[in-house]
């Protein structure tokens, strides 16, 4: 990267991580970061921005553009404006794959499922309710119960060969169901592919899956196996970016791009491999 | 940082003489309690109050006291209360709060007006149009205070409304008076009927035309006004003081029209809200759209106390039919025909469904209206979860979200 070279930051602070996507002038990813949102937003964004700036070889002064993005959108000291992370999970899937599509967005605290037209126009977006029943929260909570690390859940999983069913909507009454479920003998990994379906099944119920469907967010991440049981669930292929976890950073960094100047648009990326 | 914007907004003027009204109507029923004269009746929010005024009966509306509960934020401290003698968490808040601050002894009439308990009732009154739920709280309080609980039972999910509707719920009312003849000392006057009847018409129509001003571009006021500014049409109506209370507020939001002074700055998107308003944040609502140059200037909620079928020539029959063309009691099929007309009527841009927890009577999103209006209407909707009263159910940040999220996609429509 030239030294003079601008670059567009794009923040996102989720409930569970802090994610930062910096693109360079062609809308290429050239450095991020992900860290625990912690209990201070405001430094945990600006550690972020040190690293994924040095991964782009970039300074603070070459940030032409900064948006920021997710729970703790407002407490980012060096964004210049803010999105909702509905906007911009959709700006940043739109950049991937430019045709109408359903977005998944599954997250630490929160569901999303966004439709978008085939122009990019978001045409509806649903969250999830209240409560934590299909969110990174509710695997956290199953993890912590089934005294297994989370980052182990994925591996788990995939050995299973009977899945257990639990059918309640409650976290708590599926975590009853779990012990229940350790009770009368069950393998642990058909546990676990059950606290998965749990999970994809959560998000069926918000909206109706129509047109190509895209997966992105922190669980989605770490999980792909929740990628194939969703498209057995649904019957076709899903398709997932390249960095799942940092589609709203990516999507606030486009924003940024396109509030610096008028004449670049949220358009499909130019070179998909950059 | 990017940083929360503040906003002003505009203040109504009329909103002083509005307080006073609600001062002097709650000491005049807190007086009436003392002396005992003259006598109280409790009546729902759209029960037959015009009948009860006819016979000289001072009227107070549980609702509207539990609607002041959740807007003063003291509600959801007194629910539990309620809860923990059997009314479950999952019914009416109004009911949950309004019982839980009787149990408590505590009113928030008390910190407005210096009024240390709600008046006790002579006769309770319900109509379940609202829900079965003001039954049920009725007859908790006739119990408590050993008063004769009355009532009319309403038609729901009404498609067309027919003579047979009509006769019914005519013949119900009738029914009411030898019973308050009784408990009222009185004989019943029928003239004094269409005299309450023929101001209650008064009021519905200044009400409608104060809402109607939304219409204008920019709107003069807000949904949020108008949850406030509504007291008169609930607890006034079939009375002459609400009715010149209202003249005020006309003629200042059409003064506002003509200097095309609108309620909220720049407006930008109009906004229509189905559903009961979340009283614990009606300021943070009001805030967060303004601050989004948006209005939220026209609800069904509001438009529920408009009850142009009052005749006082026919008393009995209009009330019965004011009362059942009422949204709340109608069919789907109606129901949407009604936003459909509004959305035209005040040129919104989108639709705001408040799915409230415990009130699924003013929930009108939980069986695909929003799907088949959007689809008949182009317009799109959000619906938010919260509730009425339990801010137990509400997260202020997902509402936030959702509402920015809401906006953007808006913006993005227009391009």
């Amino acid at each position: 990267m030239t030294p003079a070279a601008p670059v567009y930051v794009g923040t996102d602070v989720g409930a569970s991580r802090t994610k930062v996507a910096v693109l360079d002038a062609s809308k290429r990813l050239v450095g991020w970061e992900v860290r625990p949102s912690g209990i201070d937003f405001t430094v945990t964004a600006r550690q972020c921005l040190e690293q994924a700036l040095a991964m782009a070889g970039a300074s603070e002064e070459q940030i032409a553009g900064a948006v920021s993005t997710g729970y703790g959108r407002k407490n980012v000291d060096y964004a210049r404006d803010t999105r909702t992370e509905i906007g911009c999970h959709a700006a940043g899937c739109y950049h991937y794959f430019p045709t109408a599509i359903t977005i998944i967005d599954i997250g630490g605290q929160d569901n999303k499922v966004i439709k978008l037209d085939a122009a990019g126009r978001r045409t509806s977006f649903k969250m999830n309710r209240k409560c934590a029943a299909g969110t990174g929260a509710f695997l956290e909570e199953m993890a912590a119960r089934l005294a297994i690390p989370l980052e182990g859940m994925n591996a788990l999983a995939a050995r299973s060969t009977d899945m257990v069913k639990l059918g309640s909507f409650c976290t708590v009454f599926s975590a009853t169901e779990v012990l229940e479920n350790i009770r009368h003998g069950k393998k642990i990994e058909d546990i676990v592919k059950g606290v998965f379906f749990s999970v994809i099944r959560r998000v069926v119920e918000m909206d109706a899956m129509t047109a190509e469907v895209v997966m992105t967010g922190g669980v989605v991440a770490h999980n792909p196996i929740i990628v194939q049981m969703m498209e057995d669930l649904i019957g076709r292929p899903i398709r997932v970016p390249e960095k799942p976890q940092l589609t709203g950073a990516i999507g606030a960094a486009l924003y940024a791009m396109s509030a610096a100047s008028e004449t670049v648009t949220l358009n499909p990326m130019e070179e998909p491999n950059g | 940082m990017a940083e929360e914007k503040k906003v002003v907004r505009k203040k109504i003027a009329a909103a002083a003489d509005l307080n006073n009204f609600m001062r002097d109507y709650y000491l005049e029923l807190d007086a009436a309690a003392q002396k005992g004269s003259p006598k109280i009746a409790w009546c729902t929010s759209v029960g037959p109050a015009e009948i009860l005024r006819a016979f000289g009966f001072l009227v107070y509306f549980p609702e509207t006291h539990s609607a002041m509960l959740g807007a003063t934020r003291m509600a959801t401290e007194f629910i539990p209360e309620a809860n923990a003698i059997g009314y479950s968490p999952d019914i009416c808040s109004y009911l949950t709060a309004d019982i839980g601050a009787f149990l408590k002894g505590v009113t928030p009439l008390e910190k407005a007006f210096n009024i240390k308990s709600v008046p006790k009732p002579d006769v309770l009154v319900f109509n379940t149009n609202q829900c079965r739920d003001v039954q049920d709280w009725f007859n908790w309080y006739g119990e408590k205070f050993d008063a004769p609980v009355l009532g009319v039972h309403t038609y729901r999910g009404v498609g067309e409304v027919t003579d047979k509707h009509i006769v019914s719920i005519a013949k119900q009312l009738e029914a009411l008076i030898p019973p308050l003849e009784k408990i009222a000392g009185r004989p019943f006057d029928i003239e004094e009927l269409r005299r309450t009847v023929a101001l209650s018409r008064e009021c519905s129509e200044l009400w409608k035309k104060i809402l109607d001003t939304a219409a204008a571009r920019p709107a003069p006021l807000t949904f949020f006004d108008g949850t406030t500014l509504m007291g008169p049409a609930v607890v006034g109506r079939g009375t002459q003081k609400a009715v010149d209370v209202y003249k005020i507020l006309l003629a200042e939001l059409e003064e506002r029209i003509r200097k095309g002074e609108g309620a909220v700055e720049n407006e930008k998107f109009r906004i229509y809200w189905d559903g009961m308003p979340v009283w614990g944040r009606l300021s943070a609502h009001s805030q967060l759209f303004s601050s989004l140059n948006t209005n939220v200037l026209a609800s069904t909620y509001c438009n529920s106390w408009i009850f142009s079928a009052l005749d006082p020539k026919d008393p009995f029959t209009s009330m019965a039919r004011a009362y059942t063309e009422l949204f709340i009691v109608r069919a789907d099929e109606a129901k949407e025909a009604y936003i459909r007309n509004m959305l035209n009527f005040f040129s919104v841009d989108g639709i705001i469904y408040h799915d409230a927890k415990t009130c699924p009577n003013n929930s009108n999103c939980r069986y695909g209206m929003p799907q088949r209006l959007e689809k008949q209407t182009g317009i799109p909707s959000l619906t938010i979860n919260g509730d009425l009263n339990d801010l137990r159910m509400i997260s202020d940040e997902q509402t936030k979200t959702n509402v920015e999220a809401f906006i953007e996609q808006l913006q993005e429509r227009r391009g």
